[in-house]
């Protein structure tokens, strides 16, 4: 799933699949720590805790990422990463 | 001080300087060249009360034991930088200042009255009445110096007041490289003149004329026999010095600019070239004498190098067209003989006549030297020409000019009673006691004067009558003929001064001479410039082929001395086939090629290098993922394979 995250985000052109693709990977690594809190230390309870707070971060996280999405479409009507090249020297 | 008021003669004409420089395009042309002239008209007044008062005022003690103090009038400090090294800025007067004053404030009135005429409705007018006004300042302010640093910072400036009026005509390729030419050889001199003076204060610990020049005994022994190749480090020093005085001066072989500077307007080659700037080099020489007269090998280089500059000079004169060029080596000559002079007074030998005969010249040659270049401007002026050859039968149109000039070659050639005989007199006195050698070659160059100076009188005002078609000259304006009457005047007078009773180094064993003429030496000089003149009178009186036969006879001198002795060749092929050739070109070579051009394979070397990872940093994240991904993975697989 990782690894599916890491392909998307560099081979998406489009920023929204690429912030989808960014998600895919947190959602990840939160996985991987449930997973191996469970496994490694089953008494203890801080890497259910950990992807809590990490899922909570993310929505935090994608609301920003999706504002400065809209604004870049407002600005340029176009949402390809290729493309937005306005910025750049 | 009572005598403080001499500043004036320096604060006005650099005011002058500044408000014709700056506002002069405003004023029209003959506004600019009255208040020129006017402003030049109050300093002469100046210099004239300054000296007066100095050479007849019996107060203030300054006159001390029957010998006249060196005042400093004025003594500002300039710069300090420590105990020891202090520049000065003063006002000096003492005999030779203020004769000097006398000198160059008449000549550089003269010259201005004299432009108004000459200069009327040339373009830049106002500008050349403020370099006029330039030159007068440095010039004054050369002479009055206290220090010998003083007197440098000047000595420069009238180097670049000359270098501005010889370029006057800007637009005249010759007028140019003459410019430049007189600028770069007197700046190589003053080379010499700066590390002279170096050496000097270095091991006098002082730069001041007066306690240089008060025990110059003293001043010589600390160099404490300090040698170098030989000569003494004083030897070297005075030398030095007196290199940069003999490029100012144009003595041989330094002499190359001064021909050329006649490019300029005539009556700046009169005031700067004739009168004032070229003599200064003997004012120098002068000014330091108590310090050269105990230094007996700088004294025979100057002897040495004036007396062949002497006879140089004048041979080269005898067969030039041009007649600036010919009153130019005129000059030369003239001046080598003040150096001369110097160079034979020792105080022991007849109480130092040549120091008095030196500045009595000098005197005297500003006066008649001056006169005869404003005639020849009058004369260029009338027949829009300086070759000769467009010249002759003057003396029906320009009877005052004619006069005018007849007096000044009858003073240049030594005629009693006109003021050249009294002066050159003196010299022949002084070079006779040192060493009849010296004498008898000093009366040879005094006999070609007299030649050359009549060659150029008779094929000017006698000679044929060239056809002047529709343009007849004339007589020149009333502004032009009242300096040639003056200047006339002064020429047949100034020999009477009792100049011995006047100018001393302020020193007891000096001064207080009288000029007594010598009988024998003064007969002898006149018969001898009686032949010369008779000489010029049977070749050039009227047309004929005397003078053309003669020159075939001799064709291979006449060449020579028609190219000036091919010295000027000499200097091209030395600058330019072996200086420039061989070690410039090498030198810009290396400069380009190897350091330049390893700046410039640095710079090159970076930029490709940057051009080549400028694709690195595209600025997409997606590509800097990557790149983070493939290096993670990269340092993973390491740690992994380390590991096992």
């Amino acid at each position: 799933m990782f690894g599916c995250g890491i392909y998307g985000f560099i081979t998406r052109k489009n920023m929204i699949a690429i912030l989808i693709s960014l998600e895919l990977m947190l959602n990840a690594v939160d996985i991987n720590f449930a997973v191996f809190n469970r496994f490694l230390f089953p008494g203890q309870m801080e890497g259910m805790f950990f992807s809590l707070f990490a899922i909570g971060l993310a929505a935090a996280e994608t609301a920003l990422a999706i504002a400065i999405v809209i604004n870049v479409y407002r600005a340029a009507r176009n949402v390809d990463i290729r493309q937005l090249t306005k910025m750049k020297f | 001080m009572e005598l403080s008021y001499t500043v004036a003669v320096l604060i006005i004409p650099v005011f002058m300087f500044l408000f014709l420089g700056i506002v002069g395009v405003k004023l029209s042309k003959k506004t600019a060249g009255i208040l020129g002239t006017l402003a030049m008209g109050v300093t002469t007044v100046i210099a004239y009360a300054a000296a007066i008062t100095y050479f007849f005022g019996t107060d203030q003690g300054q006159v001390v034991d029957g010998v006249r103090q060196q005042l400093t009038v004025l003594d500002l400090t300039w710069l300090e930088f420590t105990k020891n090294l202090v520049i000065k800025i003063g006002v000096l007067l003492d005999p030779i200042s203020a004769m000097m004053l006398i000198v160059i404030s008449t000549v550089s009135f003269m010259v201005h009255l004299y432009s108004l005429g000459y200069m009327d409705g040339e373009r830049g007018f106002q500008r050349y009445y403020a370099f006029l006004s330039l030159f007068t300042f440095s010039m004054l302010g050369l002479v009055l110096a206290t220090n010998i640093f003083q007197m440098y910072i000047f000595w420069e400036l009238v180097g670049v007041s000359s270098y501005l009026l010889i370029g006057f005509y800007y637009t005249l390729p010759a007028a140019v490289s003459a410019s430049k030419k007189a600028f770069i050889v007197t700046r190589f001199a003053d080379l010499g003149f700066l590390v002279g003076i170096l050496i000097l204060s270095f091991y006098t610990d002082t730069f001041d004329f007066m306690s240089l020049t008060s025990d110059p005994q003293a001043a010589i022994s600390t160099a404490g026999g300090a040698t170098f190749l030989g000569c003494s480090v004083m030897t070297w020093a005075l030398t030095l010095i007196f290199m940069g005085g003999a490029g100012k001066s144009a003595m041989f072989p330094l002499h190359i600019w001064l021909p050329d500077a006649m490019e300029g307007p005539t009556p700046v080659s009169a005031l700067i070239h004739a009168a004032t700037m070229v003599v200064a080099g003997v004012y120098l020489v002068a000014r330091l004498f108590p310090l050269y007269a105990v230094d007996v090998t700088a004294l025979e280089i100057i002897t040495v190098v004036g007396a062949f500059t002497a006879l140089y000079a004048a041979a080269v004169a005898c067969v030039q067209s041009d007649i600036k060029r010919v009153l130019a080596f005129s000059t030369i000559s003239q001046i080598a003989f003040m150096i001369t002079a110097l160079g034979v007074a020792t105080p022991e030998l007849h109480e130092g006549v040549g120091y008095m005969a030196s500045m009595f010249h000098l005197f005297t040659h500003a006066m008649f030297k001056a006169l005869l270049f404003l005639c020849a401007g009058a004369i260029i002026h009338a027949v829009h020409s300086n070759e000769m050859s467009a010249m002759g039968g003057l003396r029906k149109y320009m009877p005052i000019c004619h006069i005018a000039f007849l007096i000044g070659c009858l003073a240049i050639a030594g005629i009693p009673p006109f003021a050249g005989f009294f002066s050159k007199d003196e010299i022949l006195v002084a070079a006779y006691a040192k060493s009849p050698i010296w004498g008898v070659w000093l009366s040879v160059v005094a006999g070609m004067t007299a030649f050359y100076m009549f060659r150029l009188y008779y094929k000017i005002f006698w000679w044929n009558n060239p056809d002047y078609g529709h343009h007849t000259p004339h007589e020149a304006p009333m502004t032009m003929t009242f300096p040639l009457i003056f200047l006339g005047l002064v020429s047949i007078v100034a020999g009477f001064i009792p100049f011995g009773e006047f100018v001393s180094v302020g020193r007891a064993d000096y001064s207080g001479f009288h000029i007594h003429v010598d009988p024998k030496v003064a007969i002898s000089s006149v018969v001898i410039a009686v032949i010369g003149i008779v000489l010029a009178t049977v070749m050039y009186r009227k047309e004929n082929d005397i003078p053309e036969r003669l020159a075939n006879r001799f064709r291979g001198l006449w060449t020579a001395a028609y190219h000036r002795f091919y010295i000027d060749e000499i200097y091209q092929f030395i600058t330019h086939k072996i200086i420039f050739a061989r070690i410039s070109k090498p030198i810009a070579w290396f400069d380009r090629r190897i350091i330049d051009g390893t700046m410039d394979l640095l710079a090159n070397v970076t930029n490709s290098a940057s051009f080549a990872v400028r694709r690195m940093q595209s600025g997409s994240i997606q590509t800097y993922v990557w790149f983070y991904l493939v290096g993670a993975v990269a340092v993973a697989v390491i740690t992994i394979l380390c590991l096992i």
